[in-house]
């Protein structure tokens, strides 16, 4: 899977999963995948809510015993050095995992403590990566008077605390608005400068999967494409047109017959892809009896990826999804 | 494989280089001393927490209060007549009152286990490498300690009980806190592992205190109790503290040997007297057994 240097010798790898599944009772929340990531690389894990995200990283983190399979993170197996895998990754979860009845400064000194950083390095790195996520000033807050965006960001220091080599972020931008979310991701750019670390993150924000060197598409427990960004949306190739119309059902009707596409209705328009859109659009506009009120053209973004490979957008999943979800949160649940 | 190569140097204090560049951190082996520095933080956790909840503390104190001030002092006319002269009814229920305090705030701060889990913090201790019983037993710690100095507060007011306040009297009563704080709190604990909600543990807990607290002999002496009671009072593992604990008061005060006796009479199996040190040694078995349980049911993997 990796390419392997002139020498022969392959890349030294972070991860590596090989034939990874995992049941919970009857439902399959991760169905066989296999992947690799090398040492420094930022790898996005992308999928709708329940496509096996959550579950992948609760294993390599060794929350959870694979059904089969075996995964390895920084050198170490999995479930039979379970410790040593410890030792070298830091995790921020999709849930706060903060006391708030504890101050910044004293969270981060309990993660310490329980992660034998050596006495003497405690409160310098402490500094080092609270400046660096900009909570210097505030460590003595309880972290109940915190943000949203500032826990995060907490968790992120208490992440890089131990210097992992291998660091887990889970939707590490969820539940947070949008500016909060660009200023977390200037966070984890600059650490990727500053710290010869590996991170491994999911995520179900396209946009955010852009910030990865590479991606693994997975849905319905299956990795069903991974590359870079730019290859994904290369191997796509055509523009993608949304049009809103007096009669859509009529519109796909006629697109099919008179244009040969395939148009569905996705997000409330109708959908479909052509090789230079903006030259399409002046024919369509002659050629579609049915008037038409808006238009839109992009470039293949991550959303045209994952729709040619699942023929779905990523938000249609995620609302067909739901049922599957309950289902499966319950399941979890009753495992707890 | 190679990550292991990666060069890793501990920082030295003060160096200004090192400040201003990247500091490196290696974590060490898990080792016993890495486990008790886990131990040490969890139970550090539990003080800092409590030290900040004042609020808590006074709120824990109401209760033992009323047991002792109102309770103690409306039923003292009517147990007048039939306590040997010299002592007050309030006096005799003291012990049990300070016992009542320990057990609500150790099973309160297990409570904290289901609490940390629904807030995430839990987790955060769970995936640490460290073993699932440093944790457990940094719990179990914390709790006795935080439920041994709220009964301390309590041994403050022994003189609204007309309790001496005699050194060794003192002493004794918060070493056999300590083993009681110790075995409720892992009491706690192992229910905490296994209840995951908030609402049902409180709800269990609810259930659970009272009965224990009035199956003790707190509020009366065990003899000549009807047969049923007498085997409830038996099974009661605050039985086994608060008989130590008033044989601690009632020795401590002038009365007579016959008073002592009707007063404090030692807890019998089949008629045998059991000692005041199997009696404690007790206790701290089935509290050792508890967390072993608690641990356990932690150390489980999903």
């Amino acid at each position: 899977m990796a390419a392997q240097d002139g020498n022969g010798h392959r890349p030294p790898m972070a991860i590596t999963v090989a034939g990874l599944t995992k049941n919970y009772g009857d439902i399959e929340a991760v169905r066989g995948i296999d992947f690799e990531v090398p040492v420094g690389e930022t790898f996005g894990f992308l999928g709708p809510n329940g496509a096996g995200k959550s579950t992948t990283i609760k294993i390599l983190c060794t929350l959870a015993r694979p059904t089969s399979g075996s995964a390895w993170v920084a050198g170490h197996e999995v479930t039979s050095e379970r410790d040593a895998v410890r030792r070298n990754i830091g995790l921020v979860f999709q849930d706060t995992t903060l006391d708030n009845y504890l101050t910044g400064a004293q969270n981060l000194r309990f993660h310490a403590a329980l992660y034998s950083v050596p006495a003497a390095a405690v409160e310098p790195r402490m500094r080092q990566v609270l400046e660096m996520v900009g909570l210097w000033d505030r460590r003595d807050s309880l972290v109940m008077t915190y943000s949203g965006g500032m826990k995060r960001r907490l968790e992120i220091a208490r992440g890089l605390l131990h210097a992992p080599h291998v660091l887990f972020l889970d939707e590490p931008t969820i539940g947070l608005d949008p500016q909060t979310r660009a200023s977390i991701w200037e966070y984890i750019n600059e650490l990727k400068s500053r710290e010869d670390i590996t991170i491994f993150l999911t995520t179900h924000y396209m946009d955010e999967a852009e910030h990865c060197e590479r991606i693994a598409i997975i849905d319905h427990g299956k990795i069903v494409a991974i590359d870079t960004p730019e290859a994904l949306k290369a191997s796509v190739g055509k523009d993608r047109v949304q049009i809103h119309t007096a009669d859509d059902p009529a519109a796909i009707a006629e697109l099919a017959r008179d244009f040969g596409i395939e148009a569905a209705m996705h997000e409330g328009a109708v959908t479909f892809s052509v090789t230079a859109g903006e030259q399409f659009v002046p024919r369509l506009f002659g050629g579609l009896s049915v008037p038409i009120r808006a238009v839109s053209v992009s470039r293949p973004s991550l959303d045209d990826v994952f729709m040619s490979y699942t023929g779905t957008t990523i938000r249609d999943a995620e609302a067909s999804g739901t049922d599957h979800m309950r289902q499966f949160a319950a399941a979890f649940r009753g495992r707890r | 494989m190679s990550m292991a190569a990666q060069t890793t140097t501990a920082v030295e204090p003060g160096d200004a280089a090192a400040l201003a560049g990247n500091i490196r951190v290696s974590v060490p082996e898990r080792s016993l001393r890495t486990d008790l520095r886990a131990v040490s933080i969890v139970w550090r956790r539990e003080l800092i927490r409590f030290q900040r909840d004042r609020l808590r503390a006074v709120t824990a104190l109401i209760q033992p209060l009323l047991f002792l001030l109102v309770l103690g002092t409306g039923l003292s006319s009517l147990a007048r007549g039939s306590l040997p002269p010299g002592i007050n009814f309030k006096t005799f229920i003291y012990p049990g009152v300070v016992a009542m305090s320990v057990l609500f705030t150790a099973i309160f701060s297990a409570a904290s286990i289901v609490w940390d889990r629904e807030f995430g913090f839990l987790r955060e201790m769970l995936v640490a490498p460290v073993s699932r019983a440093s944790i457990v037993i940094g719990k179990c710690l914390g709790g006795a300690t935080i439920a041994t100095l709220q009964g301390i507060v309590m041994l403050a007011l022994a003189g609204l009980a007309g309790v001496p306040y005699n050194p060794v009297l003192l002493l004794t009563l918060v070493g056999e806190m300590l083993l009681l704080a110790f075995t409720l709190t892992a009491f706690g604990v192992m229910m905490a592992a296994r209840i995951t909600q908030f609402q049902a543990f409180m709800a269990l807990t609810q259930m659970l205190v009272l009965p224990l607290f009035f199956l003790s002999g707190a509020l009366y002496p065990l003899r000549g109790l009807p047969g049923w009671l007498g085997v409830l009072t038996r099974i009661d593992p605050l039985t086994y503290v608060v008989g130590p604990m008033r044989h601690a008061v009632i020795s401590h005060l002038t009365l007579s040997p016959f008073a002592m006796q009707s007063l404090s009479p030692p807890i019998t199996w089949l008629g045998w007297p059991v000692p005041i040190l199997l009696s404690l040694g007790i206790v701290i078995a089935m509290g050792l057994a508890m967390m072993a349980i608690a641990i356990a049911t932690f150390s489980k993997p999903e």
